[in-house]
């Protein structure tokens, strides 16, 4: 589904990402761990197209299409779909207008007719139960005076909308109590459909035990040092980065 | 005192038809308003009050003055020309052309059950300049919602210099609603006069939804307790479109509460400009006062000037202002486009977040949800297509 190769990429002129090679077939959950300040951030935001990002070298392809060659919107309405680390709040558009906006441009990419205003809401009633989402919510502004969980569960509840076919989840798991993690892991479990693929960026064992990961990777100054199996994990959270630093010679 | 000077020789010329077609009442300000206008000329922007707008340049060309007969039996109004300022050259020029006087007059303790809208339609062949005086005055108790609608039927250049003269009686509720909806090649000049007494609440409303050049002006002196004035204003300009909002609240006597809140999106190059005096005279205490000015500069080359000001008289008062002017926010942009709306929409709906809070303080719900409406269509320029202009094609 995702083939990373290669992949340099900067903001300010500063080199973030120094040469990532990445493969996910279809189905397949990858886990991306490392220290603070690796890189992973960046690999999520130059994946989905942020503007800050420069990509200097390499190349993204997403079933069989250059990504870099597409806009933002365009690598969104293809299926992919980023949970964020820090939700942005949006200040007077209301959630409804926003899902309205986003789930009527998926369909319009993919061919399909806008939903009229009764089709919207039973669909956003429908999806809202998934993540166990507030009424009240989705009659506000887009994360506007949201708790921390709730941006999170938020995010869960867009994907239930848009139905990517490839997510991001940058760090999901911070911020949330235990059954907030729950309920958002398991969301997003009964949401996916065999052929969805994800990357998972978080720092815990604990999002990993809800989500089985295929593999885990770990991301140290900007390039991947070592892929192992899900008990890399455990590994880490028993024993952090520095063994893996000692192992690779950094 | 050279764009004058094509004013004062109309007159001279123009004088004795203007007189017989138009009520002795008007006439009787005429020779007055003749004499300061021709002796103050146009405020020239040294002036405080006209800093943001070249008002000689505006009214420089030779646009046609309708001096058509009218009728010269109309009821004489005693208020005609006593509550706007007569010295300032603007209401003078006006008072000179002026040919009738639209009046809506509220009697005591009345309130009629529909708004009243006044539509001006501009139409004609050829550039004309247009003298409206408009005089509303509600009577002790009356109550009403009156809405101003300017349109241009023509594609042809305008120039409109109005004056509307408000008196709002003891314990009367005025909500007034202005909504320009014209074209580039008009030229707005309107100069509101209010006088309100004790016991009122005035909410008036002032929307730029397309325009050309424009100015307006609100005077606002507060002579009865216990009243309570808003003035909200709300400017969608793009293009080389230029609005200017220059507003005076004047706080003459206790206890009274005045608000403002005026919030401009601009794009292209389009110029914005608020000026908001407040004045809290000696011995007006217990005065609340709040003005607003936020604007959103969608473009490098968009320009907006603000300047609130306060000046205040009294010890126990409570005063308040502030003004923002702030750009597109970047993560807001790439939050939604990472949903999947287009650069364009999500800009789009930034921008309607933004200015619809005015709107939403309209208290006529069925001109708010119809005004939501414009305000869209406008963002999405359906409203700003004129025939023929090279910039909309």
């Amino acid at each position: 589904m995702l083939e990373i190769n290669n992949l340099h990429a900067s903001i300010g002129g500063k080199e973030i990402l120094k040469g990532i090679n990445l493969t996910i077939a279809d189905g397949e959950i990858h886990a991306v761990m490392g220290t603070n300040g690796a890189g992973k951030s960046t690999l999520s935001n130059v994946i989905v197209g942020h503007p800050a990002y420069e990509v200097t070298e390499g190349s993204i392809t997403f079933n069989g299409q250059d990504l870099l060659a597409m806009s933002t919107e365009q690598r969104a309405n293809a299926g992919i779909f980023l949970s964020f680390q820090a939700p942005t709040e949006i200040p007077g558009v209301s959630m409804t207008n926003f899902m309205r906006a986003a789930v009527n441009a998926r369909r319009a990419a993919m061919g399909a007719e806008a939903l009229s205003a009764g089709e919207f809401l039973k669909l956003m009633r429908e999806k809202r139960k998934i993540v166990e989402l507030d009424a009240k919510l989705t009659s506000r502004s887009v994360n506007e005076g949201f708790s921390g969980g709730e941006k999170k569960r938020n995010e869960i509840f867009q994907m239930a909308m848009l139905e990517p076919t490839f997510c991001i989840l940058d760090e999901t798991d911070s911020g949330l109590d235990v059954d907030a993690l729950r309920i958002v892991a398991e969301g997003f479990n009964k949401l996916r459909k065999p052929e969805t693929s994800a990357i998972v960026i978080t720092h815990y064992q604990r999002l990993l035990d809800y989500l089985h990961p295929n593999v885990v990777h770990v991301l140290i100054d900007g390039r991947i040092v070592k892929t192992a199996g899900p008990e890399l994990a455990a590994e880490i959270e028993k024993k952090g980065f520095d063994w893996i630093k000692e192992e690779v010679g950094l | 005192m050279m764009s004058e000077k094509q004013y004062i020789e109309f007159y001279q010329e123009e004088r004795g038809e203007i007189f017989a077609h138009s009520p002795q009442w008007m006439n009787a300000h005429r020779d007055e308003a003749f004499r300061t206008f021709s002796a103050a000329g146009f405020p020239s922007r040294k002036a405080e009050r006209y800093r943001y707008t070249d008002v000689a340049k505006d009214f420089a060309p030779n646009y046609g003055i309708n001096t058509a007969q009218r009728p010269t039996d109309a009821p004489e109004q005693t208020l005609y020309n006593t509550i706007a300022d007569s010295s300032d050259a603007l209401v003078a020029l006006n008072t000179m052309f002026a040919m009738e006087c639209q009046t809506v007059h509220v009697g005591r303790g009345e309130h009629p059950q529909h708004p009243i809208q006044i539509v001006n339609t501009l139409r004609g062949e050829h550039p004309e300049m247009v003298c409206r005086r408009i005089l509303i005055v509600l009577e002790e108790n009356a109550e009403a919602d009156i809405i101003i609608i300017d349109r241009a039927a023509s594609k042809q250049r305008f120039l409109t210099n109005q004056v509307v003269e408000v008196q709002c009686g003891d314990g009367s509720h005025l909500n007034l609603y202005e909504i320009e909806e014209t074209h580039l090649l008009c030229t707005r000049y309107s100069n509101m006069f209010m006088r309100v007494g004790a016991n009122c609440s005035v909410h008036h409303t002032s929307l730029t939804l397309f325009n050309g050049h424009t100015r307006n002006r609100c005077d606002v002196q507060l002579k009865g307790e216990h009243s309570e004035v808003v003035l909200n204003g709300c400017v969608i300009a793009d293009k080389m479109q230029h609005v200017d909002n220059n507003t005076v609240i004047d706080h003459q006597v206790a206890h009274c509460d005045s608000r403002q809140l005026y919030k401009y999106v601009l794009d292209d190059s389009a110029v914005g400009a608020f000026a908001g005096r407040i004045l809290v005279r000696p011995g007006a205490q217990h005065t609340t006062s709040q003005e607003t000015n936020a604007n959103l500069c969608a473009t490098r080359t968009a320009r907006m000037y603000t300047q609130p000001m306060l000046e205040i008289y009294a010890d126990d008062v409570k005063c308040s202002h502030g003004s923002t002017v702030g750009q597109m926010n970047e993560d807001a942009l790439f939050y939604m486009r990472q949903r999947g709306i287009s650069e364009r929409e999500a800009r789009l709906l930034l921008k309607s977040a933004f200015i619809t809070e005015v709107i939403e303080h309209i208290p006529l719900s069925s001109l708010r949800d119809r005004l939501l409406i414009l305000v869209d269509r406008r963002l999405k320029g359906e409203l700003s297509k004129c025939e023929g202009c090279k910039m909309c094609e």
